[in-house]
């Protein structure tokens, strides 16, 4: 798990997505949202990318607010 | 031109609007929630943050508890036949506009399998259209399922005890469903203190969208599980599925929504949020205090309602003697330039209750807008128009 090495998170919705984006810029992880990568689902258009190290932080921070997450994968 | 009839649909907008709309239009344009592009994600956002705004505004507990649509009237059917059950009885009042009362009659009658067979209680309101809470507690039976209730009157702008009845409510394990279209951004409401389940809300009225926006927040004593869709279609998520998905907002907002007005609605909300509810309150009990106190004194008026501004909302109804209201409405905007709406205004059982059942009565709706000076002109109208007929 180096810097520089992403990780998505799949969530249920486009606007999950966003506002999981929102809820991770205020936590202060940076990421981006992203086409979800094809082999991972075909759930919701978007995922959002962030780096792998942020991914323990990323999920408490969803979890905290209560936003479901679809799963976290390493890319 | 004098514009009284913000009860019906607000103008104008607030600063910002129709220029968010242009924007989505010339800017953005592109589909939330179906691609991955940028401009698909920016027009997910300008949605979710219209989402932000309105939960913000209701203090809801979620923004994606909040299901956009067209209108209340529509917010309104997908909580009634969405959410009853043959054999649900539901509590309403008699000053319901027919956005709440045609829906409730048509599942009174539907037979089975359909979601029909309700039963519906109408509490009768006085006739200044006051509701009293005990009267809708006397009213719930053991197969009661739903108080069903408009805040504030279209009609009268008579505020109904949302509040009180939503205490009752949680006490006897019911789900409170609000029709927010004549107070939703005109006066505060906290849909958590308030203890709102359902809060059905119109875009174009004082929350200063454009037509063809609204919307249901559906609190979290709501299982969404139970929740039957208006319409079913694609959402852009699941999309591997044939079934509809289980989840808020989703669930209820197939099809591609209104963005351009959504846009808009957002940036209403937005000016609202920032003039602060409160501050557009107090300048419109400004307005409705002097609209009634100078309808009161003009020989031969006679308003409907409490009388009170404190007591109800900017939209006041009064009749002219020996004037129909649809002659008064006619010359006023004939003669006076003055924009009101006249006659039942959708909603016959109120009219019934305040004793202007069929008739009706001119109604003058304000908005933040409004002025001081708007009030004066339409008072020395309708005060000659009265003088005339004496």
């Amino acid at each position: 798990m180096r810097p520089g090495e992403h990780a998505v998170i799949l969530l249920y919705s486009t606007s999950h997505a966003i506002r999981a984006e929102k809820v991770l810029q205020n936590a202060g992880i940076p990421s981006k949202m992203i086409p979800v990568p094809r082999h991972l689902s075909s759930n919701c258009g978007v995922c959002v990318r962030i780096e792998q190290v942020y991914k323990e932080a990323a999920r408490q921070a969803l979890e905290e607010v209560g936003v479901e997450m679809d799963g976290v994968h390493d890319i | 031109m004098i514009y009284f009839d913000n009860a019906a649909t607000s103008w104008p907008k607030p600063p910002g609007v129709a220029e968010a709309m242009m924007h989505f239009l010339n800017e953005i344009g592109a589909n939330p929630g179906r691609a991955a592009h940028r401009r698909a994600v920016e027009a997910g956002r300008i949605v979710y943050e219209a989402r932000e705004a309105v939960c913000e505004l209701f203090h809801a507990p979620d923004p994606l508890r909040v299901v956009f649509g067209k209108n209340v009237t529509e917010a309104l059917n997908l909580a009634l036949r969405g959410l009853l059950r043959a054999g649900d009885h539901v509590v309403t009042s008699s000053m319901e506009h027919n956005s709440m009362m045609r829906p409730l009659r048509a599942l009174e009658r539907q037979p089975e399998p359909c979601s029909g067979g309700v039963e519906v209680t109408v509490v009768g309101c006085s006739p200044q259209g006051v509701l009293d809470p005990a009267d809708v507690e006397a009213a719930i039976r053991p197969n009661t399922r739903l108080v069903a209730l408009n805040h504030a009157s279209n009609v009268v702008g008579t505020l109904l005890p949302v509040a009180e009845v939503g205490a009752i409510c949680r006490q006897r394990d019911l789900l409170l469903l609000v029709d927010a279209a004549q107070t939703g951004g005109a006066y505060p409401i906290d849909v958590q203190a308030d203890r709102i389940d359902l809060l059905a809300f119109t875009g174009h009225k004082s929350l200063g969208g454009p037509m063809g926006t609204g919307g249901l927040i559906v609190g979290r004593r709501v299982d969404e599980t139970q929740l039957e869709p208006l319409v079913r279609g694609g959402t852009g998520s699941r999309s591997e599925h044939e079934v509809q998905p289980d989840f808020l907002p989703d669930m209820c907002e197939s099809g591609t929504s209104n963005v351009v007005g959504l846009a808009g609605l957002g940036a209403g909300v937005r000016w609202v949020l920032e003039r602060g509810v409160e501050t557009i309150r107090a300048h419109e009990v400004a307005l409705a205090q002097r609209l009634i106190h100078g309808l009161s004194r003009i020989d031969g008026v006679t308003p409907s309602g409490t009388l009170d501004p404190e007591l109800q909302t900017a939209t006041v109804s009064f009749n002219v003697a020996h004037l129909a209201p649809s002659e008064v409405g006619l010359r006023l905007d004939d003669e006076y330039g003055i924009m009101c709406r006249v006659g039942l205004h959708c909603a016959p059982t109120a009219h019934r209750t305040i004793g202007t059942f069929p008739g009706g009565t001119v109604r003058f709706g304000l908005s933040a807008f409004n002025t001081p000076d708007e009030v004066e002109s339409a008072l020395a109208a309708v005060g000659e128009l009265a003088q005339e007929t004496r």
